[in-house]
């Protein structure tokens, strides 16, 4: 087909391309209806990218047909592809789901402005995964965070704009230390085209500038992609942005910057400095146990169900840092793995609370007590997602955890501490998913309460379709594991 | 004398970390997101002084001159992307504050943080 050879343009083209249509789009819903199906259609391409991955087939693009290093390249591997399929998806269903739930949260007058910001996320999350170019990832990370601070601050909560100015100083910082770190880099090698990089790198003589380098995009990825103790921006920019916008971030923008964080620390480094993979677990392994500590410690104590859930992606992104920061093929199997799986559970979790959110009158637990016998089904969905968070068998998040716990356990001695803090870790998550279903199910809604209602229909059918998601590739996670570990192969190619 | 040879790079360094401490010490939105910008152009310099050849001119081929020497033209076409971002950036950074000070009446982050905290 010749399609095919373009899909990898097509996926960042086709959301870039309608942001400027949907702005105007103003007749009621139509700016809704054009999102939505645009996400759809990147869904569908992103579905073809992987089976076209999974058949062993390589894509890489020249835009404008000039050849790589001195054109920019796309390409797209296993790794993109998953992270692709995440990004896109959780757009798609976001936006399906959320007609309702933004109609009551952003007025209607700006509804087409909201929806091109979110079409530019999109475009620039896409962009990251499948550009090949240093630079051009910054630019396409740039678009995507521009663009989030105005999703985030698009909703009727003031308290959102203290919350985005934060994440606006913050991911700033984050990505002019990763120009700082490409500059250096450009200074040695002479190149921005990522495998360029990786051959040129070995043939410099002087490695204190990638040493530098390697620290500042290190450090700046890690403060986009919230690993403790970075993470500062993250708990309030989740609560209070829009219940919809919440999904689609918490599925997907943190792990698009831990992809280019992995892409650059194995692909670029590690084979290139001399013991860069120590210096990356002995750097990342404490601070992923703190995250993971920390991160589900606050989440007991919470009172807000977003903030709590917020925390847990904090512990979450710890997780997927644990098994990265053990550099060998099941501890990065574990961790692509998880970034797919939490992408799902925290999704299906969001939802769930954009369901109440539309009838309870806030989102602390208190508001959400009792909540249970009129929201059935809400709540049933947040159950089933809350056990794939924990990590009960059957649901997705168990295949990730017990991926993560083998790779651990293979370590020795540091092993079996991790593998307790992991069993801890998820009896504490057993504890904060259960004191939102002690709110919902045995307590009393309050004396002065409004009557609840179900979530209405379209919004109800989504949340259980990411539920049962979880169920699904918890019983056959075969398509997301071989992505994972082919994944794997590639970025730990010269390691061993 | 070495380490003042390299002193394109500590203007760099320098800059950026007046930039950084305004961001981090400053309580008023605005001052922070000024030491936001100068943090970035912090960055621009070192872009654009690592292109810089002695002696070398704009990469313009011109007919009979074979022995011409050319500054490096690709770090500034990435800069003047990089100033793009950097103003964006600030734009909506400023109107982030001006949509905080019409829903706060401050602009200055202690009181902001206070407001929260007694809703």
């Amino acid at each position: 087909m010749i399609l095919d050879q373009h899909l990898a343009a097509l996926v960042v083209i086709v959301p870039l391309l309608s942001a400027p249509i949907i702005v105007l789009l103003r007749p009621r819903g139509l700016a809704w209806a054009a999102a939505t199906a645009t996400s759809l259609m990147g869904f569908a391409i992103a579905i073809a990218l992987t089976l076209g991955v999974l058949n062993g087939q390589n894509y890489s693009y020249h835009m404008g047909s000039w050849p790589a290093p001195y054109g920019i390249a796309l390409s797209v591997d296993a790794l993109s592809a998953i992270v692709l399929l995440v990004v896109t998806g959780a757009s798609a269903l976001a936006l399906l789901a959320g007609r309702l739930s933004l109609n009551e949260e952003i007025n209607e007058e700006r509804q087409p402005l909201f929806f091109a910001a979110w079409m530019l996320v999109l475009a620039g999350l896409v962009g990251i995964l499948v550009s090949a170019d240093a630079f051009n990832i910054f630019v396409f990370m740039e678009i995507s965070s521009l663009a989030s601070y105005v999703l985030i601050a698009g909703g009727p909560d003031r308290r959102a704009l203290p919350a985005v100015f934060k994440y606006l100083v913050m991911g700033t910082i984050g990505a002019t230390f990763y120009l700082i770190g490409v500059g250096l880099i450009y200074m040695m090698t002479g190149t921005l085209n990522l495998a360029d990089m990786e051959l040129r790198i070995h043939a410099v003589s002087d490695q204190n500038p990638i040493l530098v380098a390697a620290g500042f995009i290190t450090v700046g990825l890690a403060l986009k992609a919230a690993v403790f103790p970075l993470h500062a921006w993250l708990p309030n920019a989740y609560t209070y942005a829009p219940h919809i916008v919440t999904v689609f971030l918490a599925a997907c923008a943190t792990k698009v910057s831990l992809y280019v964080l992995l892409r650059f620390d194995f692909f670029v480094f590690q084979q290139n400095l001399t013991g860069h993979d120590l210096q990356f677990s002995y750097f990342l392994m404490p601070l992923a146990t703190l995250a993971i500590l920390i991160g589900s410690g606050i989440a007991l104590f919470e009172r807000n169900l977003k903030r709590l859930l917020a925390y847990s992606s904090v512990a979450q992104i710890g997780y997927i840092m644990l098994g990265a920061s053990l550099v060998s093929m099941a501890g990065v199997t574990a961790s692509v793995l998880h970034i797919f799986n939490h992408a799902l559970a925290k999704g299906a979790l969001f939802l769930a609370a954009a369901c109440l959110a539309m009838s309870c009158s806030g989102m602390r637990l208190n508001d959400i007590a009792g909540a249970a016998r009129s929201m059935p089904w809400t709540m049933g969905a947040f159950v089933l997602a809350g056990l794939s968070l924990i990590g009960i068998p059957g649901t997705a998040g168990f295949v990730s955890k017990w991926y993560l716990i083998t790779a651990v356990l293979s370590q020795g001695a540091v092993g079996i501490a991790l593998a307790v803090v992991i069993v801890v870790t998820s009896l504490m998550a057993v504890v904060y998913v259960w004191r939102v279903i002690e709110s919902a199910y045995f307590r009393t809604a309050p004396e002065n309460a409004l009557p609840l209602h179900e979530a209405p229909r379209e919004l109800l059918v989504v949340t259980w379709v990411a539920a049962l998601a979880n169920l699904y590739f918890g019983l056959a996670p075969s398509v997301p594991v071989s992505l994972s570990s082919t994944a794997a192969e590639i970025l730990m190619r010269h390691t061993q | 004398m070495e380490l003042l040879g390299y002193y394109n790079y500590w203007i760099f360094a320098v800059v950026l970390m007046i930039g950084f401490y305004a961001v981090i010490a400053k309580v008023n939105l605005i001052k922070k997101l000024i030491g936001l910008s100068i943090f970035q152009s912090a960055v621009f310099l070192m872009y654009i002084t690592m292109d810089k050849v002695e002696g070398g001119t704009a990469p313009i081929i011109q007919e009979g001159v074979s022995d011409q020497i050319f500054s490096n033209p690709l770090p500034q076409v990435l800069i003047l992307t990089a100033i793009v971002v950097g103003v964006s950036t600030l734009a909506l950074g400023l109107a982030i504050v001006v949509r905080i000070n019409e829903a706060y009446g401050s602009i200055e982050e202690n009181d902001i943080l206070d407001m929260d905290r007694k809703a």
